[in-house]
């Protein structure tokens, strides 16, 4: 999808604020406490039922209200993904939750980053493997030094594609086992493992003129994402 | 005219999801889907548990023993396995060297991925929009603006962790250092240069 989330390449973001409080070295974990409830409350889901793979997380947060993606920080946007899971999993409902955050000092119009939808995609199967490499019995159809065009093509759900790297041509720098499908595991359309390849791309490919000539980009990419340049397959 | 609720102390923006976070840990914790122990249990492990110490004795050891730093570069998941680090798996760790010549540096620019088992939680900068969105664009720049002035003859690998591979950077190790024990060495190795966004030569 489109997504407010995927950043890469986007100006006017402005500088990178690196110190948030003492050196750099002391950065505690969490630099509040309902941070560390939020990464705690981001094992419910799993735990209870409600969600069964990281994909399906990082889908639920990428389609949260797109200013409170911008404004709420990470772990903002860690609980707009844990809400929605919630609520599409019917353990609670919106207005549930936004009640009592009206008791606990909150406003009726205080943004909500979780965006539930009404008719959520199905649980799907995955396997409760450790890892998401998975064993298939066909071959890669790419192999080290091939040169690849990346598919100009924009899902409307989940995907690992960047949009600054659709349609761009790159080489292939190493070839992986087949990993687990994140553009159908995150919608509950089964695990579908495909090769993964870590694809290097140059400056002057994805920025053009502007881009540094001593740049290179690598991105982890799945096989559909990927076509052969004609004649070099 | 709808009333500006930022305005209201105690309030800002940065507060919404705070008082959300509170709200659903409440209910959450009413249900009994949630104990109220764990939050202080997650804060003392990632703050005392696991870190960016993890990675500096990769990097110190590395740096000690050229043949570890072989096994390391050639496959990072095999390499650390043997240390049992705790802070969250890495299905697949790849570890990049930077030289005289090479530069390299981590993002995840579609979410915030971060190799967790070595170098602990991410720090705000990682995170935010600003970074994610210009180290794919203009890395040079942007390291410049973060203290490390890389003259353009350098070049620079950005790694955009894009599935569950996790990168984490082998600094170049000070020639100051050079006879220092391992444990001594490991203490001069900072986060940000196992990100990518630091040097610990002073360039």
């Amino acid at each position: 999808m489109d997504g407010i989330h995927d950043l890469g390449g986007k100006h006017g973001h402005g500088k990178v604020a690196r110190d948030a409080g003492g050196t750099p070295a002391d950065e505690p974990a969490f630099h509040e406490r309902w941070e560390a409830k939020v990464f705690t409350m981001s094992r419910v889901p799993g735990a209870i039922g409600v969600n069964n793979n990281t994909d399906r997380f990082r889908h639920a947060v990428e389609r949260m209200d797109p200013v409170a993606y911008l404004t709420h920080t990470y772990y903002g946007r860690w609980l707009a993904g844990i809400e929605t899971l919630l609520v599409e999993g019917g353990i609670f409902e919106t207005e549930e939750i936004t009640r009592r955050a009206i008791e606990l000092g909150g406003e009726f119009h205080d943004l909500v980053g979780a965006r539930p939808k009404a008719h959520p995609d199905p649980l799907g199967e995955v396997l409760a493997a450790p890892s998401a490499a998975r064993d298939v019995t066909r071959p890669p159809r790419f192999s080290v030094d091939d040169r690849i065009v990346t598919v100009p093509d924009v899902k409307p759900g989940h995907t690992r594609l960047p949009a600054y790297a659709r349609g761009k041509p790159g080489r292939i720098h190493v070839c992986h086992a087949a990993w687990v499908y994140p553009d159908t595991n995150a919608h509950g359309r089964g695990e579908n493992p495909q090769y993964l390849y870590t694809v290097e791309f140059t400056g002057r490919a994805l920025w053009g003129k502007e881009g540094d000539p001593a740049l290179k980009v690598y991105l982890d990419l799945f096989e559909p994402y990927l076509e052969s340049v004609s004649g070099a397959e | 005219m709808s009333k500006d609720h930022s305005d209201k102390p105690g309030h800002d923006r940065e507060k919404r999801p705070a008082i959300r976070a509170e709200a659903l840990e409440s209910l959450l914790i009413e249900k009994g889907l949630l104990s109220a122990d764990r939050v202080d249990e997650m804060i003392a492990f990632y703050n005392e548990r696991t870190g960016p110490m993890n990675g500096a004795k990769l990097v110190a050891r590395a740096w000690c023993d050229p043949d570890f730093k072989a096994r390391l570069l050639a496959d990072g998941s095999a390499a650390i396995a043997e240390y049992n680090f705790e802070g969250g798996q890495v299905d697949k760790l790849v570890v990049v060297e930077n030289t005289d010549k090479v530069h390299n540096a981590v993002v995840c620019t579609l979410c915030s991925c971060y190799p967790w088992a070595v170098l602990g939680l991410p720090p705000r900068w990682y995170k935010d929009p600003a970074y994610r969105s210009r180290i794919v664009r203009e890395p040079r720049t942007v390291l410049t603006e973060m203290g490390l002035d890389l003259t353009d003859d350098v070049e620079i690998r950005i790694w955009d962790s894009s599935a569950e591979v996790r990168y984490m950077v082998l600094p170049q190790q000070p020639p100051s250092s050079i006879g220092l024990a391992e444990e001594a060495l490991a203490r001069l190795v900072t986060r940000d240069s196992m990100i990518g966004v630091e040097r610990l030569d002073g360039t």
